[in-house]
């Protein structure tokens, strides 16, 4: 605080106590709607406050009857595909920084442009053909075919090769002389060093794979593979009857927390490793 | 970018970087490749016949109306996206940056947009939007305004371009914080003494300061407007009322899946692409120039 101006600070915290509720309204909403019953989602105004159908609510997602596949399966593919697309990425990127920092080889600048290029590239640009490289590898409906294409990441090589880069040089030369191979000084001196890069960028990447929303959709027609998020425009689109708002609701809920879960309780990791590594 | 001191080359670096080269050639470069190819074909109806036609696909989405329309409405919608959100989280975070207390709690409160994917974020508006039952529409119905998206086009923009904002909004607000805190507090002393108050103080000092990450924001925000807020339209629009809010990527995914007018889909893909990169390198080439103080 430069000055004290107590009335500045009051107005600060009046506009910003609005700002805020503001932005969290929808999210109160959602959670109010999945607390009530289908009868009385139909009936206008829509209530304000929570009502007490949560637990038959979650009943009935867990049955899962209704839309094809009960909600904590697929919680449970969507925790397995953001898992293995953020410990597939993070291991993926480190070893090939290590390699193109602290290698001198062939090919080694070619390599790092090709990663590169893969940053300017997003799956909904090249989703049809990716499209036809998985089926044409039988990986439709399975777990590989939901992460594997998802976990060539520029970003992340980027992020490791600059923290590599701020290792001192020698450290390098101490383990040399040590005697230590060059994996030993990988396992031992520059994994430990990137210990905080690696929490952060696991809490972007488990959000960025756990979002994901258009890959799952084209890839999975068996119902036994659909993922948390996706299984909401299934809900939507449920036909000939009105949607089931509160099931909706209660999914989409149900379908956010772990990644809100993860953020909030990282936050300190995230915020330091999304502000530096992008910028 | 080498290290100064490093090991000489064996197999072992080839071997390091193989399961990245490999995923990044089966899954980008060699898609990237045949959307690049397919672009140049045109394919019959049932698929039984391709013919090589070089740039017409290109030329056909010249001129076709359609398509620039699309890429009118996409330019509008990013940029509405982009000063919405960053607007609203500016002046959040410097607000924030101005309080002591509490500050922990509203970061907290922020960033959860963040964590909601852009389909959950587009269901969620599309519930408090519904035309018959939603609690906003609702209230817009006592003051006059008849909402109802599925039949009015700038409604139906005006809802897509509140979900994008709002989901981005946590994403700018923590950019925001982070430059404002990197400004030296001796400055924002100095003009105090001064007797520079508060809005003073930010229109001269620290919105000149922290312009790099506002031009930084701006491409990661049409970025993501561009490519990250698919799943929102698909929710709540699926590109409609007519081709209201259909915008480039969706009418990739429209024309190629649902249309199945490969060649076309193709050809946009690499305008898109094209776009990406464009974008990207001027990413990186501010980033080189990172003002510092």
């Amino acid at each position: 605080m430069i000055e004290n101006r107590p009335l500045t600070t009051f107005v600060s915290h009046s506009v910003l106590i609005i700002g805020v509720t503001l932005i969290v309204f929808p999210i109160w909403i959602m959670f109010v709607a999945a607390t009530h019953d289908a009868l009385r989602l139909t009936q206008v105004p829509l209530p304000l406050l929570p009502g007490d159908q949560l637990w038959a609510n979650l009943q009935t997602l867990f049955q899962g009857k209704e839309f094809g596949i009960p909600i904590h399966l697929s919680v449970f593919n969507s925790l397995i595909m953001a898992l293995m697309i953020s410990v597939g990425k993070i291991s993926i990127s480190v070893l090939a920084a290590f390699a193109i920092v602290y290698f001198d080889f062939r090919f080694r600048m070619f390599f790092f442009w090709m990663i590169f290029i893969t940053l300017m590239l997003p799956v909904e640009v090249r989703i049809l053909p990716t499209y036809e490289v998985v089926a044409h590898f039988n990986m439709l409906d399975s777990y590989w075919g939901l992460s594997i294409p998802l976990i060539a990441s520029a970003t992340a090589t980027f992020m490791f090769r600059q923290t590599f880069l701020t290792i001192p040089d020698e450290l390098m030369e101490a383990s040399r002389i040590d005697g230590a191979s060059p994996m030993r000084f990988f396992v031992d001196v520059v994994l430990p060093m990137s210990r905080t890069n690696i929490a952060a960028l696991f809490v972007i990447l488990f959000i960025y794979g756990w979002n994901q929303y258009l890959w799952p959709l084209l890839i999975t027609t068996d119902p036994d593979m659909y993922t948390a998020v996706m299984s909401i425009k299934q809900m939507l689109e449920s036909g000939e009857s009105e949607p089931q708002w509160q099931l909706i609701m209660l999914t989409a809920l149900i379908a956010m927390l772990p990644p809100v879960l993860v953020v909030v309780f990282m936050q300190k990791v995230f915020v330091k490793g999304l502000t530096d590594s992008e910028k | 970018m080498l290290k100064r001191v490093h090991y000489r080359s064996s197999y072992l670096p080839y071997l390091l970087v193989a399961p990245q080269i490999i995923i990044t050639i089966l899954f980008f470069i060699w898609p990237a490749a045949q959307a690049l190819y397919q672009s140049f074909l045109l394919q019959d109806a049932f698929g039984l016949s391709t013919e090589f036609v070089w740039f017409d696909n290109f030329i056909e989405l010249y001129d076709n109306p359609n398509y620039l329309n699309s890429f009118a409405r996409t330019g509008f919608f990013s940029l509405a996206v982009a000063s919405l959100s960053m607007g609203f989280a500016l002046f959040f975070a410097a607000l924030a940056d101005r309080v002591i207390k509490g500050s922990h709690t509203y970061r907290t409160l922020l960033i959860i947009p963040y964590a909601v994917a852009p389909v959950l974020a587009g269901t969620l508006w599309l519930f408090l939007f519904n035309p018959t039952l939603g609690i906003i529409t609702y209230f817009l119905d006592t003051f006059g305004i008849d909402w109802n998206h599925k039949l009015n086009s700038a409604q139906a923009m005006s809802l897509v371009i509140l979900a994008a904002a709002w989901k981005q909004i946590s994403y700018n607000f923590l950019f925001f914080i982070a430059a404002m805190h990197s400004i030296p507090k001796s400055l924002i002393e100095a003009s105090a003494i001064d007797g520079a108050g508060p809005l003073h103080r930010f229109r001269t000092i620290i919105f000149p300061l922290i312009s790099p990450t506002t031009f930084f924001l701006l491409v990661v925000n049409i970025i993501y407007a561009f490519f990250d807020t698919f799943g929102i339209i698909h929710a709540i629009t699926a590109g409609g009322p007519g081709n209201s809010t259909e915008i480039l990527v969706y009418k990739v995914y429209n024309d190629g899946f649902v249309g199945l007018d490969l060649g076309g889909s193709a050809a946009q893909s690499v305008i898109l692409m094209f776009i990406v990169v464009v974008l990207t390198v001027v990413q990186f080439k501010y980033v080189e120039r990172k003002v510092q103080y």
